[in-house]
């Protein structure tokens, strides 16, 4: 057996940067979280998280400062810049090289791609990217990951769908780049201006087998995972367009009844109308519990990150 | 073909820089990426789709009195990754270099993706690895954006 993955005092960048051994085991230590998630636990008690958000994501920023709380930790921080010495004018790596020194791990979010990236540069201590502009949030992607394993037990096998906003979506870059690390068969269903970006297909078409299609109709019955994202109108020139893409990606219950009897329906939330609310008293829906998968997969981070784990 | 009919192309030069088996085509984006735009007084001869040894096309530029800098030669490696450099004392060939792309590239062009953290003011270098040499294909080190050489092109072009 080759040694665990080490990462005390590393970064939490991009999936990217994380091997399949890497993954499996954060998603191992995020297993252990669960009961400590009920029970609460003093893991990390005397540590301080900095969350740096520059630009707002309170559904992010809630669930770090939870999963820290349920560890024992405190958090402070900004959630916006609005009175920071960024509206100053002072730049990322100056507030970085503040703010290291009153913290142990820094959580950043930024309107800039590569931000994170460039805050691991200037940082002493471990920086976990909360989202980087229209670049990707790794614990959103590694979350996923953790709601597939634990419904279905198993990665590696499953035949999962990516559906909807492909090319500017940016939870599903990093989740078909993590799900490339295992032996799945990878849908991409949108409409043709949304396809997934040519860059990130290349990539991730060497590793697993995928398939294109605009029609989720005509796949439904082939997919494991049906991972539901939104679709923004502002991304059609032509409104009909959007019109007659739109109807064609929502999801009712009805529309699950040819779906797999096992299959799960998921989605990084917030949605609009791509899943019918109907679909939540299925036992296909898992959007909310992905949630609750959030919230361990990132006390699993904060824990591995801060050595105690 | 032998050295004397490629010389009916472009006659030998005293001092300075030949630049050889440039891709077809590519050799006016040499001189526009050296800056090169003839106002310097240096004399300049382009060849363009000459028969190469091999017989394909590439094209050769050569500029007298002025020998290049290393930056330089690395610059001309993105976009020509074949080429060669010579540089030419009293009618010699006193070095001869073939460019070569190094696996990280740093600071001498920018990330082609406006909301990059590198395009934002912030005391960083550009900074892109190498995944490919031919055609070219590099990875902004920070924000991940890949930059092909059109990519490249369009910043000497701007
Ligand atoms: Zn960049």
């Amino acid at each position: 057996m080759s040694p665990k993955p080490v990462f005390a005092g590393k970064d939490i960048v991009s999936v990217r940067d994380l091997s399949r051994e890497g993954i499996d085991h954060i998603l191992d230590v995020a297993e252990t979280m669960e009961p400590l998630a009920k029970s609460g636990s003093d893991m990390l008690r005397g540590k301080i998280m900095a969350t740096l958000f520059f630009e707002a994501s309170t559904r992010t920023r809630l669930s770090f400062e939870s999963a820290m709380s349920r560890l024992g930790g405190t958090s402070l921080g900004f959630s916006e810049t609005k009175g920071t010495s960024v509206e100053k004018g002072e730049n990322l790596a100056d507030t970085v090289r503040v703010v290291e020194n009153y913290a142990d791990v820094l959580i950043v979010r930024h309107p800039l791609e590569g931000a994170a990236r460039m805050a691991a540069e200037f940082s002493k201590i471990p920086v976990i990217n909360a989202g980087s502009g229209a670049e990707e949030h790794p614990t959103q992607a590694l979350l996923d990951l953790y709601t597939i394993r634990k419904a279905r037990g198993s990665i590696d096998g499953t035949s999962v769908g990516l559906i909807g906003d492909l090319r500017y979506g940016r939870t599903v870059h990093s989740l078909a780049y993590a799900l490339s690390q295992y032996k799945v068969n990878l849908f991409l269903i949108s409409p043709e201006i949304l396809r997934m970006r040519r860059e990130v297909l290349e990539e991730v078409s060497n590793r697993v087998h995928v398939k294109e299609s605009t029609s989720l109709r005509e796949l439904l019955p082939e997919l494991d995972v049906i991972y539901m994202t939104r679709i923004q109108k502002e991304r059609f020139a032509d409104l009909a367009e959007y019109e007659k893409v739109k109807g064609s990606y929502r999801l009712t219950a009805q529309e699950l009844s040819k779906a797999r009897k096992d299959s799960i329906v998921m989605h990084p939330l917030p949605r609009v109308d791509e899943v019918a609310p109907d679909v939540d008293n299925t036992k296909h829906a898992k959007y909310f519990e992905q949630v609750w998968y959030g919230l361990v997969l990132r006390m699993g981070v904060l824990a591995l990150v801060l050595g105690a784990a | 073909m032998s050295r004397s009919s490629k010389e009916l192309y472009v006659k030998k030069i005293k001092n300075g820089t030949v630049i050889d088996h440039i891709s077809a085509g590519h050799a006016l984006d040499v001189l526009k990426i050296l800056g090169i735009d003839g106002r310097e007084g240096h004399t300049v001869s382009v060849a363009m789709n000459v028969l190469s040894e091999k017989q394909s096309k590439k094209d050769i530029v050569k500029v007298e009195s002025r020998e290049l800098a290393p930056g330089e030669v690395d610059k001309i490696a993105l976009i020509a990754p074949g080429a060669t450099i010579n540089i030419i004392r009293d009618y010699e060939v006193a070095e001869k270099t073939r460019v070569k792309l190094p696996d990280v590239i740093k600071g001498i062009i920018r990330c082609a993706n406006p909301s990059c953290v590198s395009n934002a003011g912030e005391p960083v270098e550009p900074r892109f690895t190498v995944e490919r040499t031919d055609p070219l294909k590099m990875r902004c080190y920070y924000c991940a954006r890949i930059m092909e050489k059109q990519d490249v092109l369009k910043q000497f072009y701007a």
